[in-house]
């Protein structure tokens, strides 16, 4: 009877200790500690850095309109990056991003123009098919348990040759053809690709946008039962299932929110060019992706915010117009780019460690 | 007080409204398995088992590594499903397609890897699943304050102080992690608690307070299916036991029917640990007189008063068990109150 002994009358006192207590091992953790514990900090701080570097470096760049063109290329990054950053902390991602904003920029473009219909339509549609895409990504992704790498890479070349292949066919070129003139475009350019003004800066809608789908994300990821679930199929998916979380569900919706924001970002393309480019697109899913890994997201999954990807877009924006108006070559970008990716991920790895150290 | 339910602190979900129906007679089973099995591809992890678990009942399942308890309990709490025989909860066959649908109807498990998210807060794992919300659908939105609380209350139950809720689950120890996850399926389980073996990592203490609760449970009416390695710990609270070995049942017995050295003696380590001992004793630097002396005399034919010193000691602590639990579960229900 090893085990009797805990059975006898001095272990059966009430269990529950005071409301008072606590386990009095743990000093009370110092404030910025706690604070380094949120995803968003590292990255926070690096973009003050970048955005410093750049003020001293590229005097032009401290005017509002420069301020303003450092937004709108941050926004337009940033659109994407918020549900590609959502979709990494649910332990996936989406090599297909990229192109699947110039697939519905480019089914938008061409229904309205060949079927001569009011532009609303064309929008409605692509907007079906983006969420479709995703969807797609998605479900089989969950019915063959296979990795995203590799079932969005098969999505990523398939939309690559069809935009390339239906815009043939359909335009005989390699663009689309103007729809600016076409019913419903002044609306819809309104909403996707219009600029206001503020003391004297124009200001574009995409950056107001991008701003309000980031709060949006923040304010589902941790306040909602759906972030919950996101936090949990990324950081243990069978513990998730065991507990009912509905895996399936959370994962499927996740990719259409990515076709969602690519829709939104293929709008905006089309209502400010008129026209759409169908070779474009590639190489900008890693832009989104290395935008969220910047900003705190575990590639792993199970961790991560949605502000963070903001600054991690900014940080983008910044350096990429930082390089013109400093007067250097362009080319450096995407070096840059690859210090920065570089330099972030070690900052964060260093952050987590310290935080969730006792 | 038989009826006090953690889902009277209004936790929504559908448990409360499982348990609004009138206790079902005591003679019906609310899982029952019959001839159940599965194989896992060309593995036949379980053969042709026969499990009832009954409202107010504790049924223990005993058995060594591998013999097919986990995979047994998984499949009534909807991990997986059985690829023979019959499963039915409330007389009424049923094929669980995840894990979603066992919590439904009130089924809560303790699983063995205790299914946590290593890099979530400890509430938010507590509540994972189940989250509480307030609000109108647009603005629905998690009722944070009151899940830490409860947390943090059902914590304190189970004698485990944590000095904050927002920690990662993942910096617990492996106990503390346990712990967390008997307390959220205890308050989860409106009608059936399976617990994998709850007792593995925790001390001498929270083992005491797991038996304890799984006697509150049966006293409050729900069946409980208790996983243990460990015949004593299954003797203190058990009213049936089934031992399974290599995947079916070899032995499936009630409480009167069968005596604690019987029971140890029927988990294969009975033997094998006599033989153990055996073994130590000759290689020499061991000592083998400070190891327990019932399973090796209940292998070798147990001594009579050996045996009945152990088995009263025995139900002498299933009895103060049960005394106690009324207590931990009316301070429980204060404290809920
Ligand atoms: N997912 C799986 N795929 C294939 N075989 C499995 C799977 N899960 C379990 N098995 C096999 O089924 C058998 C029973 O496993 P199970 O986990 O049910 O044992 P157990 O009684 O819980 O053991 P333990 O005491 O170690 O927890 C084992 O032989 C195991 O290898
Ligand atoms: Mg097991």
């Amino acid at each position: 009877m090893s085990m009797a002994p805990q059975a006898e009358p001095a272990a059966l006192a009430p269990p529950a200790p005071g409301p008072q207590e606590t386990d009095g091992r743990t000093r009370e953790r110092p404030v910025a500690l706690r604070l380094l514990a949120r995803p968003e900090v590292g990255v926070f701080l690096g973009a003050v850095a970048v955005f410093v570097f750049f003020l001293i470096a590229a005097p032009t760049l401290r005017d509002g309109g420069s301020m303003a063109t450092v937004l709108y290329q941050s926004s337009t990054i940033g659109i994407m990056a918020l549900p590609v950053a959502l979709l990494m902390i649910g332990g996936e991602f989406d090599l297909s991003a990229g192109v699947a904003v110039i697939t519905s920029a480019l089914t938008a473009g061409m229904l309205s123009y060949q079927l001569t219909m009011n532009v609303w339509m064309g929008v409605v549609v692509a907007l079906v098919a983006s969420l479709a895409v995703g969807a797609f990504n998605g479900w089989v992704l969950v019915k063959t348990g296979l990795p995203s790498f590799l079932v969005t890479l098969a999505t990523f070349l398939v939309l690559q040759g069809v935009n390339l292949a239906v815009t043939k066919l359909v335009t005989g070129n390699v663009a689309t053809d103007d729809i600016s003139d076409m019913d419903g475009f002044d609306q819809a350019k309104a909403l996707f690709a219009s600029s206001f003004d503020v003391g004297g800066i124009e200001v574009k809608i995409t950056v107001v946008w991008w701003l309000v789908f980031a709060a949006l994300a923040t304010w589902v990821l941790l306040r909602t039962k759906y972030g919950n679930w996101i936090f949990a199929v990324g950081g243990s998916q069978e513990s998730a299932r065991a507990v009912g979380v509905p895996v399936t569900f959370t994962k499927i919706t996740l990719f259409m929110l990515v076709g969602f924001g690519a829709w939104f970002v293929g709008m905006h393309q089309l209502f400010s060019f008129n026209t759409v480019q169908s070779g474009e697109g590639v190489g900008q899913e890693l832009i989104y992706i290395a935008a969220a890994v910047i900003g705190g997201c575990l590639l792993t999954g199970g961790y991560g915010s949605a502000i963070g990807p903001v600054f991690g877009a900014f940080m983008f924006g910044m350096v990429n117009q930082g390089i013109v108006f400093a007067g250097w070559n362009p080319d450096w970008f995407k070096a840059f780019l690859g210090v920065m990716l570089l330099g972030a991920v070690l900052i964060n790895l260093y952050v987590r460690r310290a935080a969730t150290r006792r | 007080m038989a009826t006090k339910t953690p889902s009277s602190t209004g936790a929504p979900g559908t448990h409360g409204a499982v348990l609004a129906d009138p206790a079902p007679e005591r003679d019906r089973p609310l899982v029952e398995l019959r001839g159940a099995g599965k194989s896992y591809g060309n593995v036949r992890a379980l053969h042709g088992v026969d499990l009832a678990v009954h409202p107010g009942r504790v049924t223990c399942v005993l058995g060594d590594n591998g013999a097919g308890k986990s995979t047994l309990i998984k499949i009534i709490s909807g991990l997986h499903q059985h690829t023979e025989g019959e499963f039915l909860v409330d007389g009424e066959p049923v094929r669980f397609s995840s894990p979603r649908d066992a919590l439904d109807r009130g089924i809560a498990t303790v699983y063995q890897d205790l299914a946590t998210v290593p890099l979530m807060p400890v509430w938010r794992n507590f509540f994972l699943g189940s989250e509480m919300t307030k609000g109108p659908w647009p603005v629905r939105r998690l009722d944070i304050a009151r899940m830490k609380r409860t947390a943090d209350e059902e914590l304190r139950n189970m004698g485990i102080v944590l000095d904050d809720l927002e920690q990662p689950i993942g910096t617990l120890s492996g106990g503390q992690r346990q712990s967390v996850a008997i307390a959220r399926a205890v308050y989860f389980g409106a009608r059936v608690l399976i617990l994998d073996e709850p007792t593995a990592a925790l001390g001498v203490k929270q083992s005491g307070v797991v038996l304890k609760y799984i006697a509150a449970a049966r006293e409050r009416g729900l069946g409980v299916v208790f996983i243990t390695h460990n015949p004593h710990h299954a003797y203190m609270v058990g009213d049936h036991f089934s031992v399974l070995r290599l995947g079916t049942l070899e032995l499936s017995s009630a409480r009167a029917d069968i005596t604690l050295e019987e029971l140890t003696n029927h988990m294969a380590g009975g033997a094998e640990l006599a033989a153990l001992k055996h073994e130590l004793a000759q290689v020499g630097g061991v000592d083998v007189d400070a190891l327990p002396d019932d399973v090796p005399d209940a292998a070798g034919g147990p001594a009579p008063d050996s045996a009945d010193k152990s088995d009263s000691t025995a139900s002498d602590s299933t009895a103060s068990d049960s005394t106690a639990s009324d207590s931990t579960v009316s301070g429980t229900a204060e404290g809920k109150a």
